[in-house]
This record gives structure tokens, C-alpha cells and sequence, in this order.
């Protein structure tokens, strides 16, 4: 065995209790907490979920017979966080950079359910992601939107069923990088340079990528034309790089763009302006704060750090009052992680936005909620807590923007996949569970070596090693 | 650099709104506040007299003699300056940028170099991280950012990386800012690393051959080699400070060794890198051999090495509470229970960030690791008083105490809460500008028609 497959096993093994704890029961009562519901006030109350969705919430509600109960008296019930950029469940690289526009890569395709970073954000109160494509390309792959339904077995069970796709773009540093090229360490030979090296390169690339999208959309409607009305023709080739532009330009992909400077926010704004499409957000956006006014008239929403800065040179100007500042120019702003680990407490990154530049309690919540959650636009499903939504819901022990809450229960779909208690009263049969495993592998080991000496020839040629 | 936007602010501050300005700057009675000196209880609606920029007094009925500067502080709350106690902070000012980055000098053993001189006292990050509540930071010639503190590697890579400075966040050059200019001598004490380093440290510990491996072999072969090449270095340096003591060196004095006498006496610890339980271990097991204090820095996985810091009284300067456990199995919460346990062990401890872009939310370590576990006091402490004991400068910093520097933080609640307002900081008894290119950048453009 593998130290790869052991570390496989263990997961699995250890996790498993995770899995099975999914109520059977139809019915849910979430009782005597404050639920915080982001769009219809925050009281004490109760919350009823049947069959996965959300049927009442209210101060006093009626609790049907046999409903499970999940007593939260003194603490905190609020709807999932939504991370609007994420990489984690991704399985290996997820910067295909190779070339300047890699639309025809998706990371629906590797997706891995077993990743133990959708756990962890499990724990932190995350219940839906958008996974995206690292940022190398001026257009990147593909992206897509999972729920943290840590234990399926299946990729495209963890997958956001309905969730418009997405596509990265990005603009600034990183996808010029692959054009400037630098010294690859360990003496690895440099890779040869590709364009483009310059921001204005960088537009040049979105621009000739969605002029030939348009040729392709023109191409296809012609001949669709051509065979409604009976003609025989050839179709144009598949293009699978073009078809996910076209879907761009009839709104059926929405353009997720990282970003950081305001001069290639306001250069994006414009190209789409000209070739007829939107971005539905603009990622990092770290000088949005610059050009909130262009980001408001264009329509676009903004997913920030809270306070990430100085780490390079586009970062310089980033400032934690970014989010505010847009927010009161009145674009749609989240926050987000781009990060495994920052991932896991949105809700204090919340709190950042209270801190500087003022901005409501409860509008801070609705930037790792409802916010992302238009975004995506999914708002329909999660990111609330209402009648006819997804019950994914998280409950603190504390109020949720408070350094010191714990997350003590996730549910996604109705069902509980992360309790606090349970990981706790777990971990000494995880433990146990491991050391078997490694002591197995020593005694496989110890018989390996028995065996070889047992065969090996008694003298050894005298210009052996 | 100072009070031009306390004066600005004072105007609009209604609590504020008793300030007159007579008598010197670092003088003044702070009256009507709640005091949490940290090395004892909290102090409901007292006042705190500050004279020549040291707390003269604490007590509710202090009388401000005529003509001193009073500042009125209802409903508000003093705490000592915090203290981060692993940064770059003033070497480093874009981390992606080389030609901005002053950490992380070419060679094996440096100990002549000094953190101090390098620091640009201009910097941005100052105002900004002061902004929240930081008086005081440790700045280590190495390290931080991608440079990475912990260092490991080959054998010619850098062992002992220069002498980390104490310095106040405040000062028009770094001679102002300082607070202890050799607080600490950094070692990135050698490790056993192989590729992929973390299931070869999980193979070490059961006792298991990786596969086709022989790294950990050929890792131990280097490490001993390093240990080798490091104590070798220690002679040399002993043999110098004999020489010294005996008037034999001559008039061509060694720089390198000259600057090891401190740590070769003991008066300053040295700052050292190890961060699993078999490296920390033969880090504690090396000082012993040498007879040098040492503070572990950025240790994250103590294993069993708790009761043996414990024993030997060596302190800990926490990595990041906020991290990702160490290996996929692991708790979850793994990062954040670990100050909990160190403190359970009885070990000494402060906190670092590790990070330039991030050392304003030092707190947050802090208050993470109380929702996991660790006494809010003993957070407190380990973001003041401890990491004041731990770099020597205790019997002036890290509390509120009489006779003590007035490093004070004025907040409406919790410093360690994210929501709570910093309203206002004083270093050494001066009133200090919380204004920042973050809050410059915020009013310019909020205001952008």
C-alpha cells in the first residue's frame, strides 16, 4: 500500500460517521435560536424544513409530529456561507496556462468529492462554492458552483444542480506572467514566453477571443438558418474554446473576471460593453473602490478580499474599506477566500466590513450569504433563510460575526453534514483507526524485508554495490 | 508623524471633548476609563496619570494638577499596546517585489546583521498596522512572506540569519523606533526534510520506509551535517570570546564573532526555527549541549515536546492560530486549539504573525484560539506581557503598571473582537496618528463624485 492510498483510507475510514449521520426523518425543527434570515430580520425563533427546503420560519411556528428537533437555544442560526471563489475539491492543477484563452477546459472535470478541504469549509459555516479556474489566461476554463456535501461518493453529486457555469477571466499580473518570462528555479529550463506580456496585451487577447466567438455565433446561425429552411449543408466545425464565448454572449455562461487595478476593470467594462455581454462579477477587485461608479452602470458585482494587501504591486492600493466604498456607490459586494483555509471563516472577514468603513451588521452577513448568492444566481435556492429555499443552514454558538463563534451545525439540503460533537467524539476512533493502519503497514514492511532476506543469495558477487 | 489627526478627530470626538492642550504632549490624565492592566484585574471607571510619557498613577480619585492636559474616556477601555512577535515588518514592503524586500541575506551564519538598520521607518505598513492597536513588533532579518520562516534545505543554506530588532511602530527614523535593538539572534535550526516533506515527517514518525525513497537518509546525512557545520561555528565563536576575555584578538576585531558574545553570554535568547516535534526537540537538545537560551519560533506541531519545553522553561512564539491543519487527517481545528494546549503544557507563550500583509490582525490569532479553548486572559497576555517577558523588555512594556512606558490602546470593547474601534494609541506617552494610506485612500475616493 501507498502512503497515498493509506492517506485515502484513513480519510474515508475517519469520515464515514460523517456520512451516516444524515436524518431520515422528512421533517426539521430548528428551535429557540436567533435566526438571523438576512432578508427578513433577525428574531428568536424557529425553523421548519421538510423534505430538504425551508417551509416556515417565524417566532412561533407549528412543530409537525415526529419532526426531528435541533435545539438551538442560545445561539445562532443563519444561512450557509456562499464563497464566491474558491479552488478547493479540485483535483491536481487548476491553471491550465498553456495558452492565453483555455475555454475549452472545465473544472466540472475534476471535481474530487474526496478533497478534505470541503470538510474543513464544511466546518466553517461554507455550504456552496464557486469553484473557478486558476488565473494564468486572459480567459480561463471553465468554472462551477458545488454544494460542500462532503461524504458523496460522486463528483456530480457535490455539483450545484441548475447553477448557471461560469468562466474566469483575468486581467493584470498573473496572466501577463506566462509573457515575462522569469528564471524557473532548481535550474529548470525557462519556458519560452508567450503573449501576451503587457495589460494592453491582455485586452488584445479577450478582444480577437470574442471576435472570433461572434464569426463562430454567426457561423452557427447561418447555418441553422440554412436548415430550417430545408437546405442540406455541412455544419461549421465544434469549437469547443468558442462555444463556451458564445455561451458568454448569449448569457448563458456568466464571466467571473479577477482583477485587481482599476485601469483593466474599466478596459473589461468596455470590451464587453462593445462585443454585448456582461460580466456578472468582477473577482479580487481589489481597486474597485476606484471605479464603483463604471462597475455600478455596468451592472456587474464585485466578490473582494476583506483586507488582503502589499502582497504585489497591484495589491498596493488595496485597501479594507474596499468593500464599503462600493457597496454605498451601490454595486452588489461579496467577500470571498480564494483560500482553503481563509475559506473557513467568512463570517469574521464580515465582521472586517463592519470594522472599516461601517457598513451594517446585517448587511455584512449578506456579503457571505445572499450577495454571493445573487451573484451566482442561486439566490432563488440558498442564501437566505425563507420559505421555499434550500435549508442550508448554519448554527453558531455565538453571534456569527464574533471572533469567538464556533460553528456547531452545518446542514445542506435539510440534511446535518457537519456537528461539531460528532467530530469531537470521533476523533479517538479516528486515531485508533489510524494507528492500526500504520501498524499494519509496519508489519507488511518488517515481512517484506524478512522474505528479502530469506531469498536474497547467501554471498554477493564481489562487485556489488 | 504624530497628532495631526488626533487633532483633526479631537474635534468631532465627543469624548474627547474635555482635552485642553496645556503642558507637554506626553502628559496628561486619562480620566473615566476602564483599565485592563493585564498583569492584574480590571480596573472599572479609574483614571490613569501619565507624566514624561511613563503611567504615573492609577486611581479613580487622581486630581489633574492645574493646567494638565486632560483626556476624558467614558465608557471607554485601556489596554496595553500590543505586541506581534514574528514580522518583517519595515524590511519588507511588497513582498512579490524583490527590489522592496530586505530579508534574507546570501550565507551560512550572519550574526552581524542587523534587522534594525535595513528598517525603512517611511514604511506604509506602519500607520496601518498600528491603526489596530500594535505598539511594539519583533523584526527578523529572515523570513515572513515567501522567504519563509523555518527555512530548511541544503546545506549550505542559512543557518544563523541575523539579529532581530524590538521596535516601537512610531519614529521619524529607526533609531526613534527603537525599543530593543538586539532583542534576539534568529537560527533557522536545521531539519530533516525530504520531498514530499510532509509524508516523509509521517513516515519518520511511525517508522515506516517510504517506497523507493531513500530521502530521509539522505535528508539525515544533511541535517547532521549542518549540526555539524553549526557547532563548529559555536567553537569558533567561544574560542573568539576566550580570546576577547584574555586580550589576544588583536586589532583586527571578528565581526561575526563579536556579535555572538551577547548570545554566548546569555543575554540575548536566540530566535529559533523548528516547527515539529523530532526538530524542536533536537533544537532544545542542541541549546542544552551549547548552553544558549533559545525561544522557539513558529513551532506547529509540538507532539510530545510540550513536557520537555516545560521542563526546560523555553518559551513559544505561536505561528498563525489562523492555518490549515498540518496533515489531511488531522482536526479540523487543529491550528486553532493548539494555544490552548501550550498553555494547558504550562509553556510560555506570545503570538507572531508571520506575514507582513497581516500583522494588523495579530488580535484575531488571539481570539480564535478562545473560542477553542484557551482563558481570554492568557490571550491577552500572549499578545502583551508574555511577549514583552519572552524579549526581555518587561520591566518597562507589555501592562499597565506604574513606572511603566505608557503603551496604551483607548478602544470602545474587546481589542481582540474584529468589530471593536480603536480610538486611540499612545507610544510612550505620546498621542500617535492613527491616520494610514488605507484611510487616506478611503476618503479620497468615497468622496469621488
Amino acid at each position: 500500500m501507498t502512503l497515498r492510498t493509506l492517506k485515502q483510507r484513513l480519510l474515508i475510514t475517519a469520515f464515514a460517521a460523517a456520512a451516516a449521520t444524515n436524518l431520515l426523518a422528512e421533517v426539521t425543527v430548528i428551535q429557540n435560536g436567533t435566526i438571523i434570515t438576512i432578508t427578513k430580520g433577525t428574531f428568536k425563533g424557529s425553523v421548519v424544513i421538510k423534505d430538504g427546503k425551508v417551509v416556515e420560519v417565524g417566532e412561533k411556528v407549528m412543530v409537525p409530529p415526529g419532526a426531528t428537533i435541533i435545539d438551538a437555544g442560545g445561539q445562532f442560526v443563519m444561512p450557509g456561507i456562499i464563497d464566491c471563489h474558491s479552488h478547493i475539491a479540485g483535483e491536481g492543477n487548476i491553471n491550465e496556462g498553456s495558452v492565453s484563452v483555455s475555454s475549452m477546459v472545465d473544472i466540472k472535470d475534476i471535481i474530487n468529492p474526496e478533497d478534505i478541504a470541503i470538510y474543513r469549509a464544511l466546518a466553517g459555516g461554507v455550504t456552496s462554492a464557486n469553484i473557478l479556474h486558476g488565473s494564468a489566461n486572459s480567459i480561463g476554463g471553465r468554472t462551477v458552483v458545488i454544494k460542500t456535501r462532503w461524504g458523496v461518493e460522486r463528483a456530480k453529486d457535490l455539483l450545484f444542480e441548475g447553477a448557471t457555469p461560469g468562466i474566469k477571466f483575468a486581467l493584470g499580473e498573473n496572466p501577463k506572467r506566462a509573457g515575462n518570462v522569469q528564471q524557473q528555479g532548481g535550474g529548470a529550463p525557462a519556458r519560452p514566453a508567450r503573449y501576451p506580456a503587457t495589460r494592453m496585451g491582455v485586452e488584445d487577447v479577450i478582444r480577437e477571443a470574442f471576435n472570433d466567438a461572434k464569426a463562430y455565433q454567426a457561423d452557427w446561425k447561418e447555418y441553422n438558418a440554412k436548415v430550417a429552411k430545408g437546405e442540406r449543408v455541412a455544419p461549421p466545425r465544434k469549437d469547443l474554446k468558442l462555444e463556451a464565448l458564445v455561451e458568454v454572449l448569449e448569457n448563458k455562461r456568466f464571466v467571473h473576471a479577477h482583477c485587481y487595478r482599476a485601469d483593466e476593470i474599466l478596459m473589461l467594462i468596455r470590451v464587453a460593453d462593445d462585443y454585448g455581454f456582461k460580466i456578472r462579477t468582477f473577482q479580487h477587485v481589489l481597486e474597485g473602490y476606484k471605479v464603483a461608479k463604471e462597475i455600478q452602470q455596468h451592472g456587474a458585482g464585485a466578490s473582494t478580499f476583506s483586507d488582503w494587501w502589499a502582497y504585489k504591486l497591484e495589491a498596493w492600493d488595496a485597501i479594507p474599506f474596499n468593500a464599503a466604498i462600493m457597496q454605498k456607490k451601490g454595486v452588489l459586494v461579496s467577500l470571498n477566500s480564494d483560500d482553503a483555509e481563509l475559506m473557513r471563516r467568512l463570517n469574521t472577514e464580515a465582521a472586517k466590513v463592519v470594522k472599516y468603513g461601517g457598513v451594517s451588521e446585517n448587511e455584512a452577513l449578506a456579503m457571505v450569504t445572499y450577495n454571493p448568492a445573487k451573484q451566482l444566481g442561486v439566490e432563488n435556492r440558498v442564501g437566505s433563510i425563507e420559505p421555499g429555499k434550500d435549508a442550508d443552514i448554519v448554527i453558531y454558538d455565538k453571534h456569527p460575526l464574533s471572533n469567538y463563534a464556533k460553528v456547531q451545525k452545518v446542514l445542506i439540503d435539510g440534511k446535518v453534514y457537519f456537528e461539531r460533537d460528532k467530530d469531537m467524539s470521533g476523533r479517538s476512533l479516528k486515531d485508533a483507526e489510524k494507528k492500526k493502519l500504520l501498524d499494519k503497514e509496519k508489519a507488511d514492511q518488517e515481512r517484506q524485508r524478512n522474505e528479502q532476506k530469506k531469498n536474497a543469495p547467501t554471498r554477493r558477487p564481489a562487485n556489488a554495490e | 508623524m504624530r497628532n495631526n489627526y488626533f487633532l483633526k478627530t479631537t474635534a468631532a470626538c465627543v469624548l474627547f471633548a474635555a482635552t485642553s492642550f496645556a503642558g507637554t504632549d506626553d502628559t496628561f490624565l486619562l480620566r473615566g476609563v476602564t483599565v485592563h492592566p493585564v498583569t492584574s484585574a480590571v480596573i472599572d471607571n479609574t483614571s490613569v496619570l501619565v507624566r514624561d510619557g511613563k503611567i504615573a498613577e492609577i486611581g479613580a480619585k487622581i486630581v489633574a494638577p492645574k493646567g494638565m492636559k486632560v483626556i476624558e474616556g467614558k465608557g471607554l477601555h485601556v489596554y496595553p499596546g500590543m505586541i506581534d512577535s514574528g514580522t518583517n515588518l519595515g524590511l519588507s514592503e511588497i513582498s512579490s517585489i524583490r527590489e522592496s524586500v530586505d530579508t534574507g541575506e546570501i550565507g551560512v551564519f550572519n550574526p552581524q546583521l542587523r534587522a534594525e538598520v535595513a528598517i525603512n521607518a517611511a514604511s506604509e505598513h506602519f500607520p496601518v498596522v498600528r491603526a489596530n492597536g500594535i505598539t511594539t513588533v519583533i523584526t527578523l532579518p529572515s523570513g515572513g512572506g515567501r522567504r519563509g520562516f523555518g527555512g530548511g534545505g541544503g546545506e549550505d543554506s542559512p543557518m544563523i540569519t541575523g539579529q532581530g530588532a524590538l521596535i516601537h511602530l512610531d519614529g521619524w527614523t529607526w533609531e526613534e523606533m527603537d525599543v530593543r535593538r538586539m532583542a534576539a539572534m534568529q537560527l533557522e535550526f536545521p531539519q530533516i526534510r525530504t520531498v514530499p516533506a510532509r509524508f516523509a515527517a509521517l513516515a519518520i514518525d511511525a517508522g515506516i520506509n517510504i517506497p523507493g525513497g531513500g530521502g530521509t537518509q539522505a535528508a539525515k546525512r544533511t541535517f547532521d551535517a549542518q549540526v555539524k557545520k553549526l557547532n563548529l561555528f559555536f567553537e569558533d565563536a567561544r574560542r573568539y570570546q576566550k580570546a576577547k576575555i584574555a586580550g589576544t584578538v588583536g586589532s583586527h576585531p571578528d565581526l561575526k564573532f563579536e556579535a555572538m558574545i551577547p548570545v554566548l553570554e546569555g543575554k540575548v535568547p536566540l530566535a529559533v526555527s523548528a516547527d515539529r516535534e523530532k526538530n524542536i526537540l533536537e533544537a532544545v537538545k542542541w541549546a542544552e549541549l551549547q548552553k544558549v537560551k533559545i525561544v522557539l519560533m513558529n513551532a506547529k506541531e509540538f507532539g510530545n515536546s510540550l513536557a520537555t519545553l516545560k521542563e526546560k522553561n523555553i518559551p513559544v512564539i505561536l505561528g498563525p492560530t489562523l492555518a490549515l491543519p498540518e496533515y489531511d487527517d488531522d482536526p479540523y481545528d487543529q491550528a486553532f486549539t493548539r494555544p490552548s494546549e501550550v498553555f494547558k503544557a504550562g509553556v510560555k507563550f506570545a503570538f507572531g504573525s508571520f506575514n507582513n500583509e497581516f500583522v494588523r490582525n495579530l488580535p484575531y490569532q488571539a481570539s480564535t484560539a478562545v473560542a477553542f479553548g484557551l482563558p481570554y486572559d492568557e490571550a491577552l497576555k500572549a499578545v502583551t506581557i508574555n511577549a514583552a517577558e519572552i524579549w526581555g523588555v518587561s520591566d518597562q512594556y507589555g501592562s499597565i503598571e506604574k513606572g511603566k512606558w505608557a503603551d496604551l490602546m483607548i478602544t470602545d470593547g474587546d481589542p481582540l473582537e474584529t468589530r471593536t474601534q480603536i480610538k486611540q494609541l499612545f507610544i510612550k506617552g505620546k498621542a500617535v496618528d492613527l491616520g494610514n494610506k488605507h484611510q487616506r485612500l478611503y476618503e479620497k475616493y468615497l468622496a469621488r463624485p
